[in-house]
């Protein structure tokens, strides 16, 4: 067991060490067989892991440390890892959805520079996410923390020539940054309270504490940890970093900043699902959070031109709903929506980035229309991943936006207006889904006569990924039918060993079902919204297209704040950037720098230069004024030393 | 028997009558000579305390003063000729060209 796990472990980071340091020589076909390998690898072993892990019986999560890694008086951590059904399910969602991933980025990437880089970077992303999901701790999976959000750097600033997409690596970094120092000191005040950082002996130790007890501690510890999430997870108000982070490659939108790490801050929040149970304000926080991102996101995305930006934002919205499905303490309906949601967001990003490719890098969907004759495949997956996160029913963003629903109404933190702004998100979501859809794929067709003759359906290498995930988009929902389905909620089950703990903790304490409500009825409620929105967009974009260039001038100025996505760039370039800035240029450049530290390196030159501009007119080149001063000199000596 | 402290003082007067030509005098042979007169003035003490004391140190100096001082007037004396040859004049003032 744990040799497979290191096997699992150890091919992507083979493969980005043999692409980093040889590939520049290597052709591009072995690059990719390298790359491609080191994910096929890592998913093999991933399935293999996950059956050895069944084949035994019931048992507690698989640890094994393979060496010591700190140690510092009390404080030790080992590399450890740490394997349960929960890592289960992130270890097969990485490294499949990665798989194919980068089997379409084998034709994506294809005559662009820097080919064995790309690569290079995509297996090393594998590997610090394989890192972070089977951490069995928290300094270890902060290695991983970091080493996706390096992988996400130095991927949307792939480009780097282009200064935008510098800046917006940049930018990613940065802002995440801020949630990273949340982290690690939600990590310290966790071994300062707890004297354990490692999962094997804090969870149970959390465990055995009452409600209430800790409770400031857990609190607060919870919250900064919160804070790492929302960082890494792109919520408010830390989001602003993932739209820009879509000058990266297409691939990198999709594996990335959709299906895996922008997804870690969930996984982390439930794995510490156990903490946060202690902690009713800061699950209160995570759930309102998600809940008001959710919707704010969406509406952004209602008047977003450019495909993968509404992407970006959609995915937003998404993490918005898992955080309400983490902090209402279903965690396993979270991790639900995270598994499907990766299925079809990582298809809507591929397919975006196929239709870029037949649109010679075109984005922007009003010079669009009609694609939906020259790229058949790309339309019905592209169509099959909309209905799927528009939540219709039969496809998988319908039973797990649902489960996370039901938790929003009835879940032991739920609340009915988390239900209701979630609702009427889910109506949004279908609208500006569908928007894009009919905008790019149907109507009549916008694009300029000199693209025209370009557009053509992408090759095997492409359309193959894009075809296995739109399954997955259909089939990802069917483990977990909800029981007012006749289902046997197989998947909330399946993680039962995970979330057991912190659930029969809440209920041992009364803390239940708080709003009790048919959940057909709550399913009644996501259903009427999404239906009204794709009637919408319908009704909109296809029957009568006037009727939004109406509503835009009708109300230009909500328009034009949607538009300009709420000022909120500004605003921080206003509130952060600028007085960071100015305050650098101001004080620390031109006071400190050029003042303080120049004026000592230069005041001591022209200090010497003074002195020796006196000096020198002791050197007259009058010898005998020499002898006169040599004789000066003799009898000044001679004069202490007889004197002394 | 001459007492030292004669013979020192003597020493003192024929120093400081170097030094003090050597500083003032502006002939170039003038102020070799106030060298050698120093260089004299030092072999005096050198011997007087030889003398004094039961040690031939002083004595063996005097020999490396009086070879050195042999040495110096030869080429010292050369370079005055040189130095007349090219300036026409024995004026120390006149080769001060490093002064600024």
């Amino acid at each position: 067991m744990e040799l497979l796990l290191a096997l699992m472990l150890l091919p992507p980071l083979a493969g980005a060490a043999l692409n980093g340091i040889f590939g520049r020589r290597f052709s591009e076909g072995l690059v990719s067989a390298i790359g491609c390998g080191a994910a096929g690898l890592a998913a093999v072993f991933a399935v293999l892991v996950a059956v050895v892990s069944h084949l035994g019986p019931e048992s507690p999560p698989f640890v094994h440390s393979y060496f010591t890694w700190i140690q510092a008086g009390s404080f030790r951590t080992d590399f450890a890892l740490y394997y349960d059904r929960l890592t289960l399910i992130m270890t097969l969602v990485v490294t499949v959805v990665g798989f194919l991933i980068h089997l379409y980025s084998r034709g994506y990437m294809e005559h662009e520079g820097g080919y064995y880089r790309f690569f290079c970077y995509l297996n090393l992303f594998l590997f610090m996410m394989l890192v972070l999901v089977t951490a069995a701790s928290y300094p270890v999976m902060f290695v991983g923390w970091e080493g996706v959000g390096l992988c996400s750097y130095l991927l949307v600033g792939f480009y780097f020539p282009k200064k935008s997409a510098s800046d917006a690596g940049k930018k990613a970094f940065i802002v995440t940054r801020i949630g990273d120092a949340g982290f690690t000191v939600g990590v310290a005040l966790l071994f300062w309270t707890f004297g354990s950082v490692n999962f094997p002996e804090l969870f149970p130790k959390v465990a055995a504490l009452g409600l209430g007890d800790q409770q400031r501690a857990l609190t607060a510890a919870c919250l900064l940890l919160f804070l790492g999430a929302v960082g890494k997870s792109a919520q408010l108000p830390l989001y602003v970093w993932l739209p820009d982070a879509m000058e990266g490659p297409t691939p990198v939108s999709a594996l990335i900043h959709a299906a895996t790490m922008v997804t870690a801050g969930v996984y982390m929040v439930a794995r510490s699902n156990i903490l946060f149970v202690h902690a009713p304000e800061a699950l209160k926080t995570v759930s309102a959070v998600g809940c008001i991102t959710a919707f704010f996101a969406a509406t952004i995305a209602l008047c977003q031109n450019d495909l993968k930006r509404m992407l970006a934002y959609s995915t937003i919205s998404q993490l918005g709903y898992m955080f309400v499905g983490c902090g209402t303490a279903v965690f396993a309906s979270g991790i639900f929506h995270l598994m499907t949601h990766a299925c079809f967001k990582a298809l809507l990003f591929l397919a975006a980035g196929s239709v870029m490719h037949a649109m010679s890098g075109e984005l922007d969907m009003r010079v669009m229309g009609g694609l939906r004759h020259k790229l058949p495949v790309t339309f019905w997956t592209f169509l099959v991943a909309t209905l799927a996160i528009s939540g219709v029913p039969g496809f998988s963003g319908f039973f797990s936006k649902d489960g996370i629903l039901a938790a929003a109404y009835n879940g032991p933190f739920g609340a009915p207006w988390l239900y209701w702004l979630l609702t009427l998100t889910a109506g949004l979501t279908a609208f500006y889904m569908f928007r894009a859809l009919f905008m790019t794929f149907c109507g009549k067709s916008r694009v300029p006569h000199d693209l025209e003759h370009h557009v053509h359906e992408s090759g095997s290498k492409m359309t193959v990924p894009l075809m296995i995930l739109a399954v997955f988009s259909v089939v990802a929902g069917y483990v977990g039918i909800p029981r007012a389905l006749g289902g046997s909620e197989a998947f909330d089950r399946f993680l039962e060993p995970v979330f057991g703990g912190s659930q029969s903790l809440l209920a041992s304490s009364g803390v239940a079902a708080a709003h009790p409500a048919g959940d057909l009825a709550l399913m009644a409620g996501s259903l009427t919204a999404a239906g009204l929105g794709i009637l919408l967009a319908y009704w909109f974009y296809l029957k009568s297209p006037e009727i939004p260039e109406g509503i835009a001038t009708a109300f230009s100025g909500a328009y034009r704040t949607l538009v300009n996505k709420y000022y909120v760039d500004e605003f921080y370039n206003w509130l952060v950037v600028q007085p960071l800035l100015t305050g650098s240029r101001k004080f620390l450049w031109q006071f400190v720098d050029a003042g303080v530290i120049d004026g000592a390196v230069n005041g001591s030159a022209e200090a010497t230069g003074d002195v020796g501009r006196v000096l020198r007119r002791i050197q007259s080149g009058n010898i005998r004024s020499y002898a006169a001063w040599v004789l000066l000199g003799a009898v000044g000596w001679l004069g202490y030393l007889l004197l002394r | 028997m001459v007492p030292l402290s004669h013979i020192l003082l003597l020493s003192v007067i024929l120093f400081t009558l170097g030094t003090a030509g050597f500083i003032i005098r502006r002939n170039v042979i003038t102020v070799f000579m106030c060298i050698e007169l120093m260089l004299n003035a030092v072999n005096l003490a050198f011997i007087a305390f030889a003398r004094r004391l039961p040690n031939l140190d002083g004595q063996l100096f005097v020999f490396f003063v009086i070879v050195v001082a042999a040495a110096e007037a030869a080429v010292g004396l050369a370079i005055i000729v040189a130095l007349y040859r090219n300036r026409n004049s024995l004026a120390i003032d006149d080769v001060d060209s490093m002064k600024l």
